[in-house]
């Protein structure tokens, strides 16, 4: 497996407030993480954890104010909008809202063609091409003259991934691709990108909210919370035994469709602290229900296993549960 | 007792393609202090259901046939006048989007004062009230809150201030919809736990929409499952769970990536599309995609009791 | 914002214009405005007359059957020269506005998509140009070019573009964070491609109703100019000009003034029940503009 992407202490900042009192907050707080080819990767986190933020740093649509970007050995983060160009053919992204990021007055054809339009590649006929990349995603010829707002959800999003995966790219980041999709459409837009990593080598970031998703689709996954990595691991073994608090929480406060399941839940105090204001220590500590002295003064480094890593002073035991067990229900 | 009865509805949009048939016989209880459940996929007629209830149909949209009755009166028949009294005393919503029931430009002690102008109450006593609502939804610092505007609290806390006013005239009951959706999965469980405590605090029935299956597992006792405008079964919430007898519920249920406890590639789905409404098929309305049809399905299913307040619309339940 | 003017697809337009037919006013615009179109087209096979061609003899004629809006003081024929006066009309109104609407598009994009600073400056400008009185304006270029028909054009030009150009600007600026533009600037599209193929279509159908409400403004403000002697220039024939020869002489011969200004009055009512049905039907948002 070779390595397809390299991110190194990426941060990001942004300028917010009147021109007077303009500060600046770390949208992304200095994140790292290799990428292979043929591998999905998944950051999760919740809203304001900076993921999107994230993977549009990594597209290039959004600047870096620190740190390294390294796509298939090309430093990335300080090209100019004209060399980067061909190196975007071979990396796409797909946006969160299916019907929203297609344009609403182009016909899916013209929509599957564009990015062999903005490419200038002459040598392949769109109306080879079109039909060809809408039958690898499902979807019969004849989409290709209907307009965005004349498809479903489900087969919006199939034509994102077609043009996603027109030019054959390396590498696809997708933003919350089950993301206002039917719980019986989501199963099929997943095994259209599993089936598709598979048959065209490509590897995957998925970002999502939506825990679920990730233990079917993705390898390794990294938990985010105000811009950092928290923990990083592989999906099964932190489905199993999450090690941090935060990771613990979350997917302990997963909702399943079971009326009879126990809920063990993990209770977070408090509500997700502003970029304005980061916590000192570990910045998870104001929420963290084995909280202790020494993390509200002292920031956490990775704490590195084999295949784990964690931002913990203290990392969970498996079966863990915190101090003054609040269990619901 | 019954809060909601709704019973054999019928409703229609008349559009430049003709009359579509977005809710088709629709029929069940809401029983009183009870969380009844609705899931369902986009197009399965959630919304018009709702709007039927508040009497907010389109205007291209009319109940062609049923009732809803609610604490006696058939609202399906009552005067413009007659429903606002209800919308907002004895029916209140809560929405996806907080910010859609909350005005901007308007304290939330304010609005919340508004919503008891018919209580008679002097201002101080309002704002007493406000403020105990308040503290009920968990808001910090209640007295403070109340001189705050919407956009002044974050997203989790704006729904819960929705929630305090929606609750704040105790209500009969309270139409939820959708309204954890928006939210992220540890605001999410604990506004459900939020509402499942005020239900029984203030003892209202809820009708609580949704398309999230556990959520609804977590929250309702019963569950009404729809699909293109019909309700295909309806049952306790652990019924409809654990011995679905409807294929879409079913297969729905198999759907939800949360059900496979191992981990698998490969994720189940519901191949096909909702049929156009319409041109509604003269039978089953699931049989174009469903798995176990049989010649039967050309005709219009029968609701089968299957067992006591366990209701599906399908020829293939009886067999059992 | 526009869900409903994006119903005017090209395979939906047969069912809109249908739509303005079946409104009474629509289809009494569509009437007025075929109206004076044809007659400004076929103005040579309706009439046989030289609009231009002076006869003392003549002079003052009431309408006959040979002379159907009579003659005026030079014994022109007015009814040919009404209807060649439609054609100065129509074709600067619709030259006119469609240079407008290219420009004040243009504009709009930049400023709309462009850095905050040159917004900023295009917006300056939009406003300083609309800050000036029509009738100076007029006057002002008039002096500069002589009263021509350029004057004519770039005077309507001037009033148009800054009001386009801010629409479009409003819409562009909404238009820019939406995720579909993100997407093609993430398939590595450049500015031109976005602004063409993916902002545009989605900004200028409202502008071409307001821009089709605007023609009949347009054509009054040619008249004036021409009735002021500030437009086209004699013999030329312009609904104006006749407006003004027959100004004159309201006392004895009425039917010039009539000849003159009942096409304006037409050609403004029939763009305005057109252009107001179609704003109607399908952007009523717009309304509060006008």
């Amino acid at each position: 497996m070779s390595r397809i992407l390299e991110i190194r202490d990426v941060e990001v900042t942004f300028e917010v407030g009147p021109l007077m009192r303009r500060r600046s907050i770390l949208g992304v707080a200095g994140v790292s993480f290799d990428l292979h080819s043929g591998e999905t990767f998944a950051i999760v986190g919740e809203s304001g954890s900076g993921k999107t933020t994230l993977a549009c740093a990594i597209n290039g649509l959004q600047g870096i104010s620190a740190g390294s970007i390294r796509f298939d050995e090309h430093r990335i983060d300080t090209l100019g909008a004209r060399s980067m160009k061909p190196l975007r053919r071979r990396m796409s992204m797909m946006f969160q809202d299916p019907v929203g990021s297609l344009s609403p007055r182009m016909k899916v054809g013209n929509l599957i063609a564009e990015p062999f339009r903005i490419h200038g590649i002459v040598d392949k006929n769109p109306s080879v091409e079109v039909p060809r990349l809408l039958s690898l995603v499902g979807l019969t010829p004849e989409f290709a003259d209907r307009y965005p707002h004349q498809l479903s959800g489900g087969q919006a999003r199939r034509v994102g991934v077609a043009r996603a995966i027109a030019l054959d790219p390396d590498l696809i980041i997708a933003d919350e691709p089950t993301a206002g999709l039917d719980v019986s459409v989501q199963g099929e837009v997943l095994n259209l990108l599993n089936d598709l990593r598979e048959r065209l080598g490509l590897a995957m970031i998925i970002i999502t909210h939506n825990l679920h998703v990730v233990h079917h689709v993705a390898d390794r996954m990294a938990v985010m919370y105000l811009g950092r990595f928290v923990e990083v691991g592989d999906t099964d073994e932190i489905f199993r035994a999450p090690r941090h608090p935060y990771t613990a929480a979350l997917l302990s406060a997963n909702p399943e469709p079971d009326p009879d399941k126990a809920r063990d839940r993990i209770a977070l105090p408090a509500e997700v602290p502003s970029l304005l204001a980061r916590p000192a220590g570990c910045e998870f500590h104001s929420r963290c229900p084995w909280v202790a002295a020494r993390c509200m003064s002292e920031v956490p480094e990775f704490v590195q296993s084999e295949t784990r890593k964690v931002a913990c002073h203290t990392p969970l035991e498996p079966g863990a549960r915190p101090p003054e067990l609040e269990v619901t229900q | 007792m019954t809060v909601l009865s709704i019973k054999d509805l019928n409703v229609t949009f008349s559009t430049e393609g003709g009359r579509l048939h977005a809710l088709k016989d629709v029929s069940f209880d809401v029983p009183e202090r009870r969380i009844v459940g609705v899931v369902g996929e986009s197009g399965c007629g959630k919304s018009t259901l709702i709007n039927a209830i508040l009497g907010l149909l389109a205007d291209n949209g009319r109940v062609d046939a049923g009732s809803i009755t609610f604490e006696g009166e058939d609202l399906t028949r009552l005067g413009p006048a007659r429903m606002q009294e209800l919308r907002g005393q004895r029916i209140s919503t809560v929405f996806q989007d907080p910010m859609g029931a909350l005005n901007p430009v308007l304290s939330v002690g304010r609005q919340m004062r508004n919503i008891q102008y018919r209580s008679g109450r002097s201002r101080s006593e309002k704002d007493a009230r406000s403020e105990a609502m308040l503290r009920q939804v968990r808001i910090p610092d209640a007295q403070a809150a109340l001189a705050r505007y919407p956009h002044e609290f974050s997203g989790g806390m704006r729904q819960r201030v929705a929630i305090a006013m929606a609750l704040m005239m105790r209500p009969a009951l309270l139409i939820a919809d959708e309204p954890t959706t928006a939210l992220d999965a540890t605001l999410e469980v604990a506004t459900i736990e939020l509402l499942r405590e005020l239900q029984q605090d203030i003892a209202c029935s809820v009708l609580f929409i949704s398309h999230h299956l556990g959520v609804i597992a977590e929250l309702c006792d019963d569950v009404v499952v729809m699909y293109a405008g019909e309700v295909v079964e309806r049952g306790t919430t652990r019924q409809v769970f654990h011995t679905p007898r409807h294929p879409y519920a079913r297969r729905l249920l198999e759907c939800d990536p949360a059900r496979q406890s191992g981990r698998t590639r490969h994720l189940p789905t519901i191949p096909g599309e909702i049929p156009d409404l319409r041109q509604r098929p003269p039978g089953c309305v699931f049989a174009t995609r469903c798995d176990q049809r049989v010649d039967a399905c050309d005709k219009v299913p029968p609701d089968v009791a299957v067992e006591t307040g366990h209701v599906a619309r399908c020829v293939l339940a009886e067999a059992r | 914002m526009f869900a409903a003017v994006s119903d005017l697809r090209s395979n939906e337009r047969t069912r809109t214009m249908m739509r303005v037919l079946r409104e009474p006013l629509g289809a009494f615009g569509i009437a007025l405005v075929l109206l004076m179109v044809g007659g400004a087209v076929f103005a040579d096979l309706l009439t046989s007359h030289d609009p231009s061609r002076i006869s003392p003899r003549d002079r003052f004629q009431a309408p006959s059957l040979d002379h159907l809006l009579g003659t005026d003081h030079l014994g022109r024929d007015l009814f040919s020269r009404v209807l060649h006066g439609g054609r100065i009309a129509l074709s600067v109104a619709l030259f006119a506005t469609a240079t407008s609407l290219a420009i004040g598009v243009v504009l709009g994009l930049i400023a709309g998509y462009g850095p905050r600073w040159l917004d900023a400056v295009m917006l300056l400008l939009f406003d300083s140009i609309k800050s000036f009185p029509t009738v100076m304006l007029a006057l002002a270029l008039v002096t500069l070019f002589g009263p021509s028909l350029t004057a004519v054009v770039i005077v309507v030009v001037l009033v148009n573009v800054p009001g386009y150009a801010r629409i479009i600007r409003t819409q562009t600026l909404a238009l820019k964070g939406s995720e579909f533009v993100t997407a093609a600037q993430s398939m590595g599209a450049g500015t031109a491609r976005i602004l063409r193929h993916h902002i545009m279509p989605n900004v200028i159908s409202p502008l071409l109703i307001l821009a089709s409400m605007d023609i009949p403004v347009v054509i009054a403000i040619e008249a004036g100019m021409s009735f002021l002697g500030l437009g086209v220039r004699p013999p030329t024939p312009s609904w104006g000009s006749i407006l003004n020869d027959g100004f004159t002489a309201i006392r004895d011969t009425p039917w010039i003034a009539i000849a003159g200004g009942l096409p304006i009055i037409l050609t403004t009512l029939g763009f305005t029940f057109l252009g107001e049905t179609m704003r109607d039907l399908f952007d009523p948002r717009l309304k509060r503009r006008t």
